[in-house]
Order: structure tokens, then sequence, then C-alpha cells
């Protein structure tokens, strides 16, 4: 485990290094200065200008301003937006945790959908309930997320009048942020109001989340379908069921853990989709996390923002596949045997 | 098993609570209002800016104003003042300044004074006074106070005592109470000043505003809301609602969702206005803005210098169809320039008739019976007050075209448009004008004087000495009869010469959920949530069913807030 987890953390590093250079060569190509890119200092004063050009060591090679460039985000140091030239990294601190809120609840509910439809339909391999399953995942998989957040928005909020249509709380309630995380800040505050609070929290949560979640539960539906069909083919199956097991002990018992495994290492890959997804469901939902910021900055050619907003979002993506890696690694001994980062 | 068990307990346990938990929120809601508005504030502070985003935002919310206009008839009355003395040359005006007004108390501010005549001198000289500290604070500009040329006004401003300070005029002028009582002439706290000069933080003033109004400001997240709590001490009766919210949301659609999904109660601008009126628990309301678009000639340039030819082209414009064309019948046909809600307004001017061959005859009697060719120019941007020039330019000329006059429409990007306006480049125009204050001289003056010409305010470069004379005597007398009188006369020249042709009085709009109560928008100015309530819904249940009966579809919506 000690090697797997020494490999793993030389793969981060290596491909985080890879990643800090492609952002760093983007102020490069980006139009205007590279050290305004960089810092984002727009309305410097010629002096501030002498400052950040020695600070980012300018004057030497390319190597040397590189490595500034490295020991200013190690810093924590992401440079002004030159839209609202406020501190980035302040502000994805803020915007961050909202994301991974709203990405972690779509994932769990696309694992509780997606993963026990897949068992189903792998059960009944082949028959009408696999076929219909398989249809409305690849029905699923189609819909684009953006008339899918609309539609929902539309049925939802505006006739139905279930669940709020944007944002993350109403505005009305006061949570102060102390951890990001909505729902941990709510349980935290002493706010009379804690109850509505969390409640209101969740209501606003629900929509965007299930919108989210759509896409990467079917494709848990194929992977779960995928694996527990290969699974119940093996020959410790047929042993089990020879030994005389029902049908329900085998699957409680033996089918599903050995596919559940297979399909947590998928989850990580899944992830990265998953953020991609929740980047324009938040655009939708107004909701205010890393994804919407990120696509403002776009719009309005914040290249600061973008380049650092980038960097965060894939350093954070790789930490999830990272963890999840672990995870698998933990439930499944025989996957820490395997040399070389790559599996 | 046991996962199944646990996630299913889970789940129920969540559908519970919130279940259980929506009565609650309908208590703090009752007692907060959510505004859904079209923008950010740029400053805390309306003496910077006369951007209507805002005003809205700040000036009835957190400050007061020595008075104020009040009532339909939007009188002069009372507010940080309680009463005032105008001299008889009217070049002294005396106000006495209430004993029990309190600033705000905020995290950032306790103040340890009531106000008093220290606080009305800062602010104004903060303005008028070059050399004040705070004059070039957040860049020195104060746009309102130029425009209506107050540092040559006021000679000075002296404190008789801790409650009484006069205003020394240079020249006798009854727009100056008027100009006193608009959103630009708040009153800030001095003390808060001293205290940030201290702090060396002077910029804070007019980010962290302390003022003396019904609201303060709690918190401001930039493009995402504003949240104001009630001002305790207020004044007068405190407000009624304990929070306001401003939720920034600047796309049209996002606001009309919001206000579909319950999720504002009051939208500023709304948008598609039947899907609202349809809507048994909302409602749409307007106010006539004081404002007026019109057609304008350039009567330096012939032929407009011909007053036939102008009167010709005001009978053969069809100003019916381009109300509704332009503004789908949501505005008031112009007939002069001021509107209806102006206490100017004078009830003899009747419509002008629409009249193609008294046209043809007035453009014969003119020498044009073959017609001519000519140039108009539509402004390229949306005003509430023409949402669409290019449109009405269109319509325009294919009204023309039928008394032989051909017309080229041309538009440029906005501000070069209204650069060569200036310089006089056009032969016609399609512009308006928003006032700033309900005194009628502020469309008299600035629109049609020739001083206004001169500085090319006045497009039209009318100049008529009668003219002028009239409107500047209705400055010097404060009768109201008296100034009714010489403002029908002069809207009397106007509708004789025709400089330009009043098209419209637009409106604004804003849409409420039927919960909350009480005014908010004003004909002129920013809006003011004082007044305002929400309706004491005792148990959210019952109002459900009561709304799904209201409802025909029935339980269309049963979310409250």
């Amino acid at each position: 485990m000690f090697v797997f987890t020494l490999r793993r953390l030389s793969l981060f590093i290596f491909t985080m290094l890879l990643l800090t250079l492609l952002s760093f060569s983007v102020n490069f190509l980006f139009p205007g200065e590279a050290i305004i890119n960089l810092t984002g200092a727009i309305n410097a004063t010629p002096s501030q200008l002498v400052e950040l050009n020695n600070a980012y060591q300018t004057h030497r090679n390319i190597f040397w301003q590189y490595l500034a460039y490295l020991s200013h985000i190690i810093n924590g140091d992401l440079g002004l937006s030159m839209a609202s030239q406020s501190d980035i990294s302040a502000e994805i601190v803020n915007l961050l945790p909202a994301t991974i809120e709203l990405s972690l609840v779509a994932l769990f509910i696309a694992m509780l959908i997606g993963i026990p439809l897949g068992f189903i339909a792998a059960i009944k391999h082949n028959k009408i309930t696999d076929n219909l399953i398989l249809s409305i995942s690849m029905l699923g998989y189609s819909i684009p997320v953006f008339w899918l957040g609309l539609l929902a928005i539309l049925t939802f909020s505006i006739s139905l009048g279930w669940f709020p249509s944007a944002g993350q709380i109403s505005l009305l309630f006061e949570i102060e942020p102390v951890t990001g995380i909505q729902f941990i800040d709510i349980l935290l505050s002493d706010s009379p109001y804690k109850w509505q609070a969390f409640s209101d929290a969740s209501t606003h949560i629900i929509l965007p989340a299930c919108v989210i979640a759509v896409t990467p539960a079917t494709i848990f539906i194929r992977l779960a379908r995928t694996s527990m069909i290969e699974v119940l083919d093996t020959s410790y199956i047929r042993a089990a069921s020879a030994k005389g097991l029902t049908f329900q002990q085998i699957i409680f018992r033996h089918a599903i853990r050995n596919s559940l495994i297979k399909i947590i290492r998928h989850v990580g890959l899944q992830f990265a989709n998953l953020v991609t997804i929740a980047m324009v469901t938040e655009v939708i939902f107004s909701w205010p996390g890393i994804g919407r910021w990120l696509i403002e900055s776009i719009y309005q050619r914040d290249y600061t923002a973008i380049q650092s907003g980038l960097l965060v979002l894939s350093c954070f993506i790789f930490v999830v596949h990272i963890l999840t890696d672990f995870i698998y690694a933990a439930l499944n001994p025989l996957a820490r045997g395997n040399k070389y980062g790559a599996r | 098993m046991n996962y199944f068990n646990f996630i299913t307990t889970g789940l129920l346990s969540l559908l519970l609570l919130t279940a259980c938990n929506e009565e609650g929120i309908l208590s703090l809601s009752e007692r907060s209002v959510i505004y859904c508005a079209e923008g950010s504030p740029e400053t805390f502070n309306p003496q910077l800016v006369t951007s209507g985003t805002t005003i809205d935002a700040t000036s009835n919310q957190l400050y007061d104003r020595l008075i104020s206009y009040q009532g339909d008839e939007n009188k002069l009355s009372p507010a940080l003042a309680k009463s005032w003395h105008v001299t008889r040359d009217g070049k002294k005006i005396t106000f006495y300044l209430r004993k029990n007004v309190a600033f705000h108390h905020t995290d950032y501010f306790t103040p340890s004074r009531l106000l008093n005549a220290d606080d009305v001198i800062f602010s104004f000289n903060r303005a008028l006074d070059t050399e004040h500290p705070y004059h070039l604070v957040s860049g020195g500009n104060y746009p309102f106070f130029q425009n209506v040329g107050f540092s040559d006004l006021i000679d000075n401003i002296e404190k008789i005592n801790d409650y009484t300070i006069r205003f020394h005029l240079s020249h006798a002028d009854t727009s100056f109470l008027a100009n006193l009582a608009t959103d630009f002439m708040v009153i800030l706290s001095a003390e808060y000043a001293a205290q940030l000069t201290k702090q060396k933080a002077k910029s804070d003033i007019d980010t962290h505003p302390i003022g003396t109004g019904p609201f303060k400001l709690k918190e401001y997240r930039v493009g995402s809301l504003i949240r104001f709590y009630r001002h305790e001490k207020y004044w007068r009766e405190p407000a009624k609602i304990e929070q306001l919210v401003f939720d920034i949301t600047p796309s049209n659609t996002g606001r009309l969702t919001k206000l579909l999904a319950n999720e504002c109660d009051v939208v500023a601008y709304p948008i598609a206005h039947e899907k609202i009126t349809q809507r048994k628990d909302l409602s749409l309301e307007a106010v006539t803005a004081l404002n007026v678009g019109y057609f304008g000639f350039n009567v330096s340039k012939a032929p407009f210098d011909n007053k036939l030819v102008r009167q010709a082209i005001r009978y053969a414009i069809n100003k019916k169809t381009l109300l509704e064309a332009v503004y789908q019948g949501k505005a008031e046909m112009a007939n002069s320039l001021l509107p209806k809600t102006s206490w100017a307004f004078d009830d003899s001017i009747t419509e002008q008739e629409f009249n193609l061959v008294l046209a043809k005859k007035l453009l014969a009697l003119a020498g044009y019976t073959e017609g001519f060719t000519m140039d108009l120019w539509a402004m390229p941007i949306q005003r509430p007050y023409n949402p669409n020039a290019i449109t009405m330019a269109k319509l325009i000329q294919s009204d023309l075209n039928k008394i032989n006059i051909k017309v080229n429409i041309i538009s440029y990007e906005w501000n070069t448009f209204l650069q060569r306006l200036k310089r006089g480049e056009h032969h016609t125009f399609l512009l308006g004008w928003s006032a700033d204050h309900p005194d009628p001289d502020n469309f008299f003056t600035p629109m049609l004087s020739c001083a206004a010409a001169h500085t090319g305010s006045n497009s039209t470069f009318w100049c008529n000495q009668e003219y002028d004379v009239i409107i500047k005597k209705a400055l010097q007398t404060t009768n109201i009869n008296q100034r009714k009188k010489y403002y029908a006369q002069a809207m009397a020249i106007l509708t004789e010469e025709v400089p330009l042709i009043p098209i419209a009085h637009s409106k604004r709009y804003q849409a409420r959920s039927n919960d909350v109560i009480g005014d908010i928008l004003a004909p002129f100015g920013g809006i003011n949530f004082y007044q305002v309530s929400k309706r004491k819904l005792t148990n959210k249940h019952t109002a459900a069913k009561q709304r799904s009966l209201d409802e025909n579809p029935p339980a269309r919506n049963t979310g409250v807030n």
C-alpha cells in the first residue's frame, strides 16, 4: 500500500507540474502582455508594474519565469481578476465548495439511481426490463443538459412550484460561511432559522443535482449492468449456485459486492464528466459555484481568472480521481499489487 | 439490506424535514421582501450618479433629504427639515431641522449623536466645494449638482445654530426647492466622515453607507445581493418589513422565472406582461414616468426653418400606430411636453389630428408641392421613452412618404450619435427626455431654451425669445397658479411653432406578488420600500388552499414564498 501511495503521489506531482506548465504558457498565447495576463493587474501603476515584473522574474529566461510563477501558485497567489480586481484565490475558496457540494450530491443521486437500475437490467438480462432500462438510459444520455435544466425549471419551478429555480438558498437566510459547504455551515450556524434554512437549502439543491445526475446515472446503469453480467458469468457464482444458495443470496452476498468494486474505479473518471455538466447547470440554476464564475470569466475575457480557475478545477478533479483510486485499492487488495502509476 | 434501510430512512427524514419546516419559512418571509433588481449599484451614494439602478438601490432606502415629494400631487413636504422659509426675494432659504433623527447603527459605525446642521453642511459642501476634503473621494464627479448649476446658484450655506441652516443663493430660482427634494440630495453623516478620516478609509463613505433612511445596509455582494435591515430608530415609524433583499438578476428571463417561481416578491422591469397578468397571485403595475419621447427638427436647416413644414409633418405622422407598434400600447400619447402627472399639465391642449390633406395643403403653402428628401436620425439604443427608435423611424418614413417626403433613416453608435447631434449635422431626429424631478421647468429649460441650444442639450436649435422670457418668469414666482399660466403659454407657443413633436409618455413597469402591499414605484426618481408590508398568512396550508381556489386551472401553484 505504501508503494501504491508513493506512485500515486508522484503521478499527482508530475501531472500538476504539466498542468501549471500549460496554464503558464497559455499566458503568452492570450492577447495582451503576459505579465498582466498572469497577475490581472490591469490598473497597475508603473512602479507596481516594476514590482510585479520583479516578482515574476520577467527579465530572466523562461525557466526562471516559470519557477517564479510556480512559487506564486504554491503560495496561493493566483493574481487578481481582470474583471473585478478581486483576489482570485479568495474567490475560488468561496466558490469551489459550492461546486463540490453540488457535484457530490449529484454523484450520490447518480449512483443511487444508476447502480441499482444497472443491476436489475443485468439480472433480467435480455428481457423486456433490460431493454426498457437500456432505452431509458440511452434517452437520458442523449438529452443535452442545458435543455433538460430549462425543462426542469419550467415544470418543477414555474408550473408546479415545487422547487425554487435559482440559487443555493433563499436569500433571506444569512448563513455565516465557515467551511463553505452550505449544509455543514447551516448546521454550525446559530441562526434561529437553522432548520428552515436546512430544508430550504435541500429544496434548492434537488433540482440542479438531479439534472446533473442524469448523464452520469445513465453511465452507471451501463457500467453496473456490464460488470454484473460479467460477475454472474464467473465460475464462483456458478459454484455458489451449485452449492444450493438461493438466487437472492447469490446476488446480495456475492454478486453485488464484486461488481460494485469494478464500478467504483470508474466513479473517479465519471467525476470529471460530472463537473463539466455541473458547470453548465450552475449557469442555468444561478448556482454560486466555480463553474458559473469560470463561464462568466470567459465571457468577460478575464484571462487571469480563466487560467487560474482551470488550474484549480483540474487539480480538484485529479484529487478526486486519486481518492477513488485509493478507495478502490482499499476495497480490492488485487489492485494494490499493480505496478506503475497508470493502473 | 442494511444499506437500503439506512438510505430510505435518510431520504424519508429529509422529506419530513422539508415538509414540516415550510411553515417556519413563512414567518421569516412574512417579515422580509425580496426585490429582483436589474443590476448592481455603482456606489451607495446617490450624489455621485444619475443611473436609475443605483438610485433605486440607495436613495430612498438608505437616505433622507431635507424635503421630499409627497402625495399624488407631488407636493414638497418636510422630511429631515421640519419646516423651511424662503425670503421674499427668494435668495435666502432657511431650513429648520428635526431634532430626533438618528443615523444608522451598523457593524462599521456607531453614531454618538443625532443629525444636526453639520451633517447637512457636510453633505452639500462635499459636492459643491472643490476644496472640501471629501470632494475628490470617489472621483469628484457630482453629475446632478453640475447639471442644475448648483455651484453657481448656491453662494454659501450658513449654519445658524445646530438645527438651523440657511442657503444663500446668487439669484432667485423656484426650481431650487424641487431640486433639493430629488433623490440626489441625500444627507450623509459628518461624524462618520470624521471617523473614516481618522481610519484613513475615506472612500468607505460611498461603499459602506451611513444615512438616516428607513433601511440600513447589512451586506453587499457584488453582482449577487444587497441585504438591508430595518433602521429601528428611524425618525418616522420604522419600516414595516424587517429585511429587504435586492436579488441582483440582470437577465430578463431570469427575473421572470424567479417571479413565476415565487422566489422574488417584486420584480423590476418585467417582460412577458401577459404571462404575469394571467396569474392570479401576481400583479403587474405601471406608473407613467415623467418623460417624453419626441420627433425633433433641426430648425437651423432648411426646410425645417419653415414653421409650415414642421406643422405639415406633425399632421402627417400617425401617432396612434406608433404607440401601438413601438410601445405595444403601453404608453400614453403625448400632446405636449408634459405628461398628465405633472401639475403644470394643461388639459386644454387637444390631441393633434392625423390629417394628410391638411399636411399636403400646408406643404404646398410652404412651397414644397413636390416634397423633398430628409434624414431622420434614430437613436440606436433602448430607452424607456423610446423602446425602439428604428422601428418608429420606419413607420414615420412610410407616413411621410404619403406626403411626398422621402426619409433616409440614419443611426450611429450612441455616443457618436449624441456628439453629432450636438454639432447639428442632422435634419430631424428621434430622442426623448426623462425628468429628474417633477418641477415642469425640468422639461422646458433643458430641452428648448436658447441657452440649451447653445450648450447643445437642445438639439432642435430652436431659440424663441418670447418662450425664453416666459419660462424665466415662471421660475421667478412661487405662486403655483401663476406658474401654471406661464407654462400653458409656453406650451401654446410650442404647439404653434412645433420645434418638436411629442410622441409618447412611456410607463415604468413592475410586477409583484399579491402578498406584497404598499406603494413602491413613483412617477420619477427611485423606488421606495418604506411603506411596503407583507400580507399576514397565519397558516401556509390555508393560504395554499386559498391560492388554488383562486386559480382557474386549479392548484397550479402551491409555493407561497
